[in-house]
């Protein structure tokens, strides 16, 4: 029989070396996602990828701390938060164009916003904010898969301990 | 595009692939299906598709190995015969 330790992923066996090296690589992968997000309208990258980098480094966190640190730092329903809000986030940036084209009807041509005074600078601006909303999204609901994923087994061990 | 870099990129795409369909280890299926992603996103950047080969990069190499293998630590390591 395992061990409780190997059953709920405390991360008891972990070395102090992978702590260490993951505790000093999470800000700088996060930072590389949101350089991504950012940069995603003129160059490679964009919202989707920029969220998956971001939630890898949920996953090298999970991996190195066991998952029931990192689920007490990212629960549940900050999770849901979180990606609902980057759905608001899109279609919000769309309904908004929609509002200020005045009747001309065109979801998410970003031009219409009145950010600034220029059409292509609207344009640009709600292109990012558009971008942050995937990645928000993308980025919570990949969290949230690999954490069910790793859930269960605690679930199942704490079922089996039971009986 | 150099023409035996792509030759030697795809002889090596194939050549994984097919020992990930044939090993019966399924971690090391996994991981060889990790090195195809990775691979292919070498192969993308080849055909100067860059976009395509950060996605190939990001979700094939990263977030799908860690799904497969959050997956197959809960049933057995080997496969049956």
């Amino acid at each position: 029989m395992p061990s409780k330790d190997t059953d709920t992923g405390t991360g008891k066996g972990g070395s102090i070396i992978v702590e260490t090296v993951t505790r000093l690589m999470v800000p700088f992968i996060q930072l590389f996602a949101l350089y991504v997000i950012i940069h995603g309208a003129g160059g490679p990258g964009g919202g989707f990828q920029g969220g998956v980098i971001f939630a890898s480094s949920f996953v090298l966190y999970v991996i190195a701390f066991g998952i029931v640190k990192a689920g007490n730092r990212f629960s549940e329903r900050a999770n849901i938060v979180l990606f609902s809000t980057g759905v608001y986030i899109y279609a919000g940036v769309g309904l908004l164009c929609i509002l200020f084209s005045y009747g001309a009807a065109q979801f998410l041509n970003y031009g219409y916003i009145p950010l600034t005074h220029h059409f292509e600078e609207n344009r640009a601006l709600g292109m990012d904010l558009v971008e942050i909303g995937i990645g928000i999204t993308v980025m919570a609901v990949i969290t949230s898969i690999f954490f069910n994923l790793v859930w269960k087994r605690e679930e199942v061990g704490e079922r089996e301990g039971e009986d | 595009m150099i023409f035996e870099l792509d030759l030697v990129l795809l002889f090596l795409v194939v050549i994984i692939a097919i020992v990930a369909i044939t090993t019966r280890d399924l971690l090391s299926a996994i991981m060889l299906l990790c090195a195809y992603s990775f691979l292919m996103a070498v192969v993308w950047v080849e055909m100067h598709s860059v976009d395509v080969a950060f996605t190939e990069a990001a979700v094939g190499a990263g977030a799908t190995t860690a799904f497969l293998i959050a997956a197959l630590s809960r049933t057995k390591r080997w496969e049956k015969k």
